[in-house]
């Protein structure tokens, strides 16, 4: 019985009056990678950033190796630097050489020595397939490098968990796949990761678990196989069916 | 025969005070834009801030300084306030204190636009790492700032620069009051005022050029 990493109570949130999570629970494990799905504007994003703490909830807990963080508003960058997580958008810094993007967390938040943070990032990129681009400039970069150095970028942290928010989204077709092979590297390597992703794939080649999320409920909850061929909900079975295409050459 | 009027420039101490009087411009702008990136930084935070009436002061003292004449405002200062209050400041001091005051809320308004350009998830991704709010400013957001903001600012300064050339009504012996002084000297030969002025023209010239030359190379190093 692995521990648990991350725990999510019956948590709230609005915006505006719009109720976006209506108490959402979850649970993730020690070594779990936990595929968040659903449809657009169901609250899979805003769950991930309530987690650490960029959006506040109105009610419920959430806990991190049985520590409360949630509610918090002093040290909350203690949290984030156990928590890692990479955005949709193309988020390095742009004025930073890639190097220097993946230390400042390491030698400013951490306060790890410069030459050794320098050659465990080395080592990470090479493990990406980037060591060559370890002192260029982000806009040298295509949107899949980029992704794959923001990926390194939050490891370097050594967190506990990492939380990815659709980081495949903006990317051009034929670039998704080298950024989902290092996610599914990492996940064999035992990181725990929440996953909020389109990618349908992608989530039942990497899940332990799927949590199918609408309206800010959790309405489905299982193993990948499950969910994906056989959904129990009439909601789930219809938002995995907008995946697919009637053939023109049936009927 | 008459010499050629740009010999005047040569004559006596004519050239070293004419230089004098450029250093006295010098000074005023840098000391001007030295405080208004200071104080500007404030302003330009304060702008931002979520306290409303802290955004409608910087805003009224924004359309002031935008709609009054600089030389009006330095009136006020260098005679109303000595009628007012009785303070008897003298002409820099109340130069530095007008063209601060009008630097001070235009380079506000520049780092508040500066500040503003940046995509929120830049914060956000700082923020992610586990860096403190302090440490976020400082390696992310006014690095970027600094690189929207420099050409602008430099822009800016050059108009500060020029701008000092009005202390001369209120009395201050700066570059163009000297040359004034001097043609007054000269007042026998009749292009005197044309070669002095051109002079005086050059000397702006050289000292402006240097910043838009850095201005242009900066915006190309980091566009």
């Amino acid at each position: 019985m692995s521990d648990t990493i991350l725990r999510v109570e019956n948590i709230y949130k609005s915006f505006d009056g719009t109720g976006v999570l209506r108490g959402v629970s979850m649970e993730i494990r020690e070594g779990e990678v936990v595929v968040i799905v659903g449809p657009s504007g169901c609250g899979k994003s805003t769950l991930l950033r309530c987690v650490n703490g960029l959006e506040t909830i109105d009610s419920g807990s959430i806990f991190l190796r049985e520590e409360k963080i949630s509610g918090r508003t002093k040290d909350l960058h203690l949290v984030r630097q156990k928590i890692g997580m990479v955005f949709q958008s193309y988020d390095l810094f742009p004025h930073m050489k890639v190097m220097d993007n993946l230390l400042l967390g390491p030698t400013k938040a951490l306060g790890r020595p410069r030459a050794e943070a320098e050659k465990e990032a080395l080592e990470m990129l090479e493990r990406v397939g980037l060591r060559e681009k370890a002192y260029a400039l982000p806009r040298t970069l295509s949107g899949g490098q980029k992704q794959r150095v923001a990926l390194v970028r939050a490891m370097l942290m050594r967190p506990e968990i990492l939380l990815l928010d659709e980081i495949t989204a903006a990317l051009d077709p034929e670039m998704v796949s080298e950024v989902l092979n290092v996610v599914i590297d990492l996940a064999r390597s035992g990181m725990t990761m929440a996953i909020v992703t389109h990618e349908m794939r992608f989530a039942e080649a990497v899940a332990d678990r799927v949590l199918f999320l609408e309206d800010g409920v959790v309405l489905e909850e299982g193993r990948p196989e499950e969910f994906f061929h056989a959904p129990k909900t009439e909601r789930a079975q219809r938002f995995l069916q907008s995946f697919t295409y009637a053939s023109k050459r049936e009927a | 025969m008459q010499d050629l009027g740009i010999s005047i420039l040569f004559k006596g101490v004519n050239f070293q005070r004419l230089m004098g009087g450029l250093w006295v411009t010098l000074r005023l702008a840098l000391i001007t834009i030295g405080l208004s990136c200071l104080f500007g930084l404030l302003f330009g935070m304060l702008m931002l801030s979520r306290r409303k009436i802290a955004h409608i002061f910087c805003r009224i003292w924004l359309e002031i300084v935008r709609f009054m004449p600089q030389l009006v405002l330095l009136y006020i200062v260098y005679f109303g306030f000595a009628r007012l209050f009785g303070w008897d400041l003298d002409g820099e001091t109340s130069a530095v204190i007008v063209f601060t005051f009008w630097g001070t809320a235009e380079m506000g308004d520049l780092i508040r636009g500066a500040l503003t350009s940046i995509p929120r998830h830049q914060t956000e991704s700082a923020a992610a790492l586990g860096l403190k709010k302090s440490q976020i400013y400082l390696h992310v957001l006014i690095p970027q700032t600094m690189r929207r903001l420099l050409p602008q600012a430099i822009n800016l300064s050059t108009r500060i620069i020029k701008t000092t050339a009005l202390v001369k009504m209120i009395n201050v012996t700066e570059v163009l009051k000297v040359g004034q002084q001097i043609i007054g000297q000269f007042y026998r030969q009749p292009d005197a005022a044309f070669w002095v002025y051109f002079v005086i023209f050059l000397l702006y010239f050289l000292v402006c050029w240097p910043f838009s030359l850095l201005a242009r190379r900066l915006e190309k190093r980091w566009a």
